[in-house]
């Protein structure tokens, strides 16, 4: 598919509709910049305009997702072209503005994901006081154009649209991480933050540049069809294309945090402001994990929309173990640095590269039961995560302080926050009933899953491949166990500060906004932990187009199918 | 039901006494105290009242047979007529016939909880999850009496002891794999929290190595679980699901096409379906019948088909009462299930589950997994610590109960869903409960601590369970391997009983001396005659004197060894059953020169102790009346036990090795 101005205006107005949620976004950030000019809105926090709007965006997309997909935006024909073999409109697909965008269910489940995500992340701000009513303006537009960004990075089908998602989110990623003007650390975090950025970007766009100059062309499913017969045994080997796939890749890897690419997460999240480092350990790990997955199902030859000739298997065997590898290195990574970690959220900054391993886990499997697998885990990691973090943030109100040994005893002080951060901690070490197991089991399940059914394709290798990093994960949830609990037990099991220091123990106190955010938060790991169909449903329709192995894409027959 | 809001009930009283502690003001720890007691108690109530009811109803009333014995097909899980109905089908919806089809007293009862993984809550109890049932929910009200003490967090501590006591009675209760998991992990936090705040000065790291010991054997049982839940159990459910299964596939494929077809059409295209259902489940007698099915074929004989043998059962029963309408429903039934399962036995011949590799793996996960919770003995480290630091009702808890939920995941998961493997690896899992017996004795004998030696001797117990488990060498000494298993029940129960009671023991001297060394006691029985007298008896009767409740366990076990006989080792079992007898003298030796070194002599420093008083009796009566009461009749508990542990081993048993 090649850029066409014709097509584009043909189009226009039902890609516009399809793009309303970002449209409101847009809009938004703009309004954000504009009502800064008015006197009036001096004295207004401007956290509550940001919340309607991404309130209002998170509702149009929930329409979308309700309104069966693209029903509403296809006449009757078009929607018999577009998808001549899928009748089940969860399984559509639908090009946006030439094809620089797609719009499916993916592309809708990440938008109510990060919407979602966003405006608990503005109610949180508004609880804590970070930002000021003189700076929300410009906080709330970074948050916005952030949000925007990563949305764009969940639902790009184009190499320039993937570049400039990236960058679209990350930009304001720099600037929110810097966001506590007067504090070195924060000015330290965003300078690291900009400069692995910086780096991660370029190597990107050098990658683009190389694939875009081989083939011809940055429309992702027609690049991986010349990628995949470049890469297929027997072709004649080509290290650009090869170079050009793994730049691609690293800038994604980048955003993930995988090891050994993570190197900027500790440090930004430390220096960062905890409410920040909520917002980007869960946002753009939610797009980037969305992004992988669309280039690994596309070039694995199980898109739908797209599937390169000699896809498949042939690719699997490439991507797979180079997945597995990365998802294991990861998670363990992630969870032994953690251990020796004295300042919480730079543990929790290592704990979220452990995350990201395990993520990484379920799309290692390239099947669509490995990414409805991820999709439910990003759901339960969204709460947790954003749990634990807020938690932090509360908890430094109140004693100023981030660091482990001043958090001795603080169940005597701060009963119910330590027992929300208790839960966030469990539920993300994976102890049933809280949904972080749940989202676990979904993990290896689809693992073991996908042993069998490489197995079954006469597969060992991947097979085995797979099972070992089953074992992988395992041992993994008993390693984190270690550093979870500690912290459980230094705020439960040890002595108070005051005590041991010889002061009396003075009971901090919790602001009711406080506690009813992160209390909240505790209850829905709770409720989803046990009322778990709805989101599995959710996460299973998410992930409900793309082909459910491998083996199972006989290129073939859709084609016949679609003719 | 009746039935799943009597077990529900069980398992969720204590969580609601829990939730109701939420209410409490802040400095009314009394009535905290005595709110969980109430909760204790009301939960002991509800067990003994369902354990009348199953009693009653399930064995003495529809359970006897004409000849007046019970008869196994009730009361065993194995055997249950009914099973079938509840290998419900995967996306199920309400309407599907199976849901109504729940009988009223047959003590198992299912609802569906996550229909996306075909996970449902399933509840139910026999004769072998019975006993366990009420042992955890006396020792429970015991050990909460026993902690009239603690004053530090009171609320916390019984909200914790509540959340603990559902874990463990939803773990004796849970028949779905998925569930069970839930509950068995549901106990490790309060767990954790329990020895680590309330504990001794050791507690934290006790705590944690309890923790993680725990959540790693757990990590293992959870892979298992997996690898169970992806084999296709499609021949092992009942016509229903199968005929649901395919009718939804149909329908999937061509959602358009098949809204238009009549009935009758649908239900020719959904036969077309049929060979490609894949059914997954968490359920354990499902899983159950799947492992014996890979019995059978790895025994070379033709292949159970689960629902095809219902449906015959039925028949036979509907000739048997003569009605003619019934006999031909039953028939029209027997041809059904036929004609669906009618490639059933060719593909299980043809395909490959639950393969020896596959079967050694997962039993190796299970055993391990449960082994830890035993505990056997190179597993075994983090029982000592934890014990000695756990305050002492929660030593009570740890041994009375906790201990008990290993052997009950070996008897009830690992034995049955992977019984080839069980029978291959009978030695080796044999030879570690006789290390565990002699082991745990000699190290008991060794300790100078007294909480240190009980738990040391704990271990050498829990030994006999292992043993009596594993002594399955050949069909024709089937019943030998019955008496072990029974053996192994018994033994369980009345190391619940005492291990508890010398815990508790230990803890009133603990509160008066400050002190657990053996070796500064010497004249307790001078100012606490009372105390000593008890003693006497529980000390006796985990030593196994006869009479009390420690021999008869031990006695099963040790003839059931002495005929155990695997392939290629004649005399082992012989060998064994010489070693763990032998190995009584020594437990007699640890535990006589412990009541020597504490009670005998005088010692002017412990003059002026106080006898136990009348709340340390409450608390540890019960225990001293069943100790002697269980060793003088063991029938009270065997006559209604034995059906069920008998009903799993015809089933398992009757398979040439």
């Amino acid at each position: 598919m090649v850029l066409n101005v014709d097509r584009l205006q043909a189009g226009l107005g039902r890609d516009l509709q399809a793009f309303l949620p970002e449209l409101i976004l847009s809009g938004g950030i703009v309004l954000l910049l504009l009502l800064r000019l008015f006197k009036a809105f001096d004295r207004v926090h401007l956290g509550w305009v940001a919340l309607i709007l991404v309130l209002a965006a998170l509702g149009v997309s929930w329409g979308q997702w309700e309104g069966s997909g693209l029903s509403g935006l296809l006449s009757p024909e078009e929607m018999a072209k577009a998808n001549a073999a899928e009748s089940d409109s969860t399984q559509q697909a639908m090009p946006l503005f030439s094809g620089l965008l797609v719009y499916d269910r993916l592309t809708l489940f990440i938008r109510l994901f990060l919407f979602a995500f966003t405006a608990l992340v503005i109610w949180l701000t508004l609880t804590t006081g970070i930002p000021d009513t003189e700076d929300s303006g410009d906080f709330y537009c970074l948050l916005l154009g952030a949000t925007l960004g990563m949305a764009l990075m969940g639902s790009s089908n184009h190499l320039l649209m993937i570049f400039i998602g990236i960058e679209m989110a990350s930009l304001p990623s720099y600037a929110l991480a810097g966001y506590l003007k007067g504090r070195r650390q924060s000015s330290e975090a965003a300078l690291k933050y900009v400069v692995y950025g910086g780096g991660a970007a370029g190597i990107m766009l050098y990658g683009i540049s190389l694939l875009a100059g081989k083939f011809g062309t940055a429309y992702v499913p027609d690049l991986a069809v010349g990628l995949v017969s470049n890469l297929t045994p027997g072709h004649p080997f080509d290290p650009v294309v090869l170079l050009g796939l793994l730049f691609v890749l690293i800038g994604v890897a980048f955003k993930l945090a995988a090891v050994p690419f993570h190197f900027w997460c500790p440090d930004v999240f430390e220096g960062a402001s905890a409410e920040v480092a909520g917002f980007l350990s869960v946002a753009s790990k939610g797009a980037a994990l969305a992004l992988l997955a669309r280039i690994g199902f596309v070039l694995a030859g199980l898109d739908t929309l797209a599937l390169p000739p000699g896809g498949g298997m042939a690719m699997v065997k490439l991507l797979l173990p180079a997945l597995a590898f990365f998802a294991a290195l990861t998670a363990t990574f992630g969870n032994l640095a953690a251990y020796v970690q004295t300042n919480l959220k730079r543990m929790l900054a290592y704990s979220t590269i452990a995350h990201a391993g395990y993520m990484m886990m379920g799309l290692t499997v390239l099947t669509r039961e490995g990414l409805s697998a991820v999709l439910y885990y990003l759901i339960a990691y969204l709460f947790m995560n954003l749990g634990a973090f807020a938690v932090v943030a509360y908890i430094r109100q109140q004693i100023g302080s981030e660091d482990l040994r001043d958090y001795r005893g603080l169940v005597r002080r701060s009963p119910f926050l330590v027992v929300a951060l208790s839960i966030c901690l469990l539920s993300l070490l994976g102890i049933p009933p809280l949904v972080g197991f749940v989202a676990k089991f979904q993990i290896f399940a689809a693992l073991y899953n996908g042993g069998q059914v490489y197995a079954a394709a006469g597969e060992g290798g991947l097979s085995a491949l797979l099972y070992g990093l089953l074992v992988i994960g395992g041992l993994n949830t008993v390693f984190s166990a270690v550093y979870y609990v500690n912290v459980m037990r230094v705020m439960i099991l040890e002595p108070n500060v005051e005590d041991i220091e010889g002061g009396e123990p003075k009971p901090l106190p919790e602001p009711v906004p406080a506690v009813t955010f992160s209390t909240l938060l505790a209850l829905a790991l709770l409720v989803l932990g046990i009322v778990v169909n709805p989101v599995a449903n959710l996460s299973q329709t998410g992930a409900g187009r793309f082909g459910d192995r491998p083996m199972a894409a006989p290129v073939a027959q859709v084609q016949e199918g679609q003719r | 039901m009746n039935d799943l809001i009597w077990m529900s009930l069980v398992i969720f009283l204590p969580s609601i006494f829990a939730l109701g502690l939420l209410f409490f003001p802040k400095g009314t720890e009394r009535a905290m105290r005595w709110w969980s007691l109430l909760g204790t108690a009301a939960t002991l109530g509800v067990s003994i009242g369902m354990f009348v009811l199953f009693k009653d109803n399930t064995l003495d009333r529809v359970g006897a047979n004409q000849e007046g014995r019970v008869n196994r097909d009730m009361v065993s899980l194995q055997y249950r007529q009914g099973q079938i109905e509840f290998a419900a089908p995967p996306q199920a919806g309400a309407d599907d016939p199976m849901f109504k089809a729940q009988k009223g007293d047959d003590w198992l009862a299912t609802l569906p909880w996550i229909p996306r993984f075909n996970i449902h809550y399933f509840l139910g109890a026999d004769g072998i999850s019975m006993p366990l049932i009420l042992l955890t929910t006396l020792i429970s009200f015991l050990a909460l009496i026993a902690s009239w003490k603690i004053d530090k967090f009171v609320r916390g501590y019984c909200i914790l002891f509540l959340l603990l006591e559902t874990g463990m009675l939803g773990t004796f209760l849970a028949l779905d794999f998925f569930l069970f998991y839930i509950f068995w992990e549901v106990m490790l936090l309060p767990m954790y929290f329990l020895i680590g705040i309330w504990g001794g000065p050791q507690r934290a790291y006790a705590a944690i190595k309890f923790f993680l010991y725990t959540l790693l054997g757990s990590v293992l049982i959870l892979i298992a679980l997996l690898a169970f839940y992806f084999t296709n159990v499609r021949d092992f459910v009942s016509t229903e699901t199968v005929e649901a299964e395919a009718r939804r596939l149909a329908r999937e494929k061509d959602p358009v096409a098949w809204s238009k077809l009549t009935a009758t059409e649908q239900q020719a295209r959904a036969v077309e379906f049929r060979k490609d259902v894949v059914i997954n489940t968490f359920n354990i007698i499902t899983l159950q019948n799947v492992g014996l099915a890979a019995l059978q074929k790895l025994h070379g004989e033709p292949v159970t088909i689960t629902a095809v043998q219902a449906a015959r059962t039925a028949l036979e029963q509907a000739q048997k009462s003569g009605a003619a309408s019934k006999i031909e429903e039953a028939k029209a039934r027997l041809a059904h299930a036929e004609e669906v399962f009618k490639d059933a036995s060719k593909r299980l011949e043809s395909e490959s589950f639950f393969t020896p590799g596959f079967q050694i793996t997962m039993f190796l996960l299970l055993f391990v997994g449960f082994a830890i919770k035993v505990p056997v003995f190179p597993f075994h480290t983090w029982l000592p610590d934890a014990h000695v630091e756990a305050p002492t009702p929660i030593s009570m808890i740890l041994a009375g109960v906790l201990l008990k939920l290993g052997g009950y995941g070996i008897l009830r998961i690992a034995y049955p869903i992977c019984p080839w493997a069980g029978e291959q690896l009978a030695y080796w899992i044999a030879l570690f409960g006789v290390i565990n017996i002699v082991y745990g004795a000699f190290a008991a004998m060794a300790q100078d601590d007294f909480k240190k030696l009980v738990a040391y001797s704990s271990i050498s117990h829990m030994g006999y369970v292992i043993l009596g488990i594993a002594v399955w060498s050949s069909p024709e000494r089937s019943q030998y391997w019955s008496w072990g298993i029974n053996g192994a029940m018994f033994q369980m129960i009345a190391h619940g009983i005492t291990s508890a009671g010398m815990f508790f023991l230990v803890g009133v001297i603990y509160d008066r001396a400050h002190h657990r060394r053996l070796d500064n006691f010497r004249g307790l029985y001078e100012p606490m005659p009372l105390y000593g007298g008890i003693s006497a008896v529980i000390f006796f009767g985990a030593m196994g004197l006869p009479g009390m409740c420690g021999f008869v366990g031990e006695f099963m076990v040790v003839l059931s060894s002495w005929n155990f006989a695997p392939p290629g080792h004649p005399y082992v079992g012989r060998v064994f059953a010489v070693l763990a007898a032998a190995t009584v003298v020594l437990t007699a030796a640890y535990i006589l020169w412990t009541v020597q070194r504490v009670f005998f002599g005088t010692n002017p420093q412990y003059k002026n102790y106080s006898d136990i008083d009348p709340r340390e009796l409450t608390a540890i009566v019960p225990l001293v009346v069943l100790c002697v009461l269980l060793g003088v009749l063991p029938n009270l508990l065997l006559s209604w036990m034995e059906p069920s542990v008998t009903g799993l081993i015809d089933t398992l048993a009757s398979y040439k090795p």
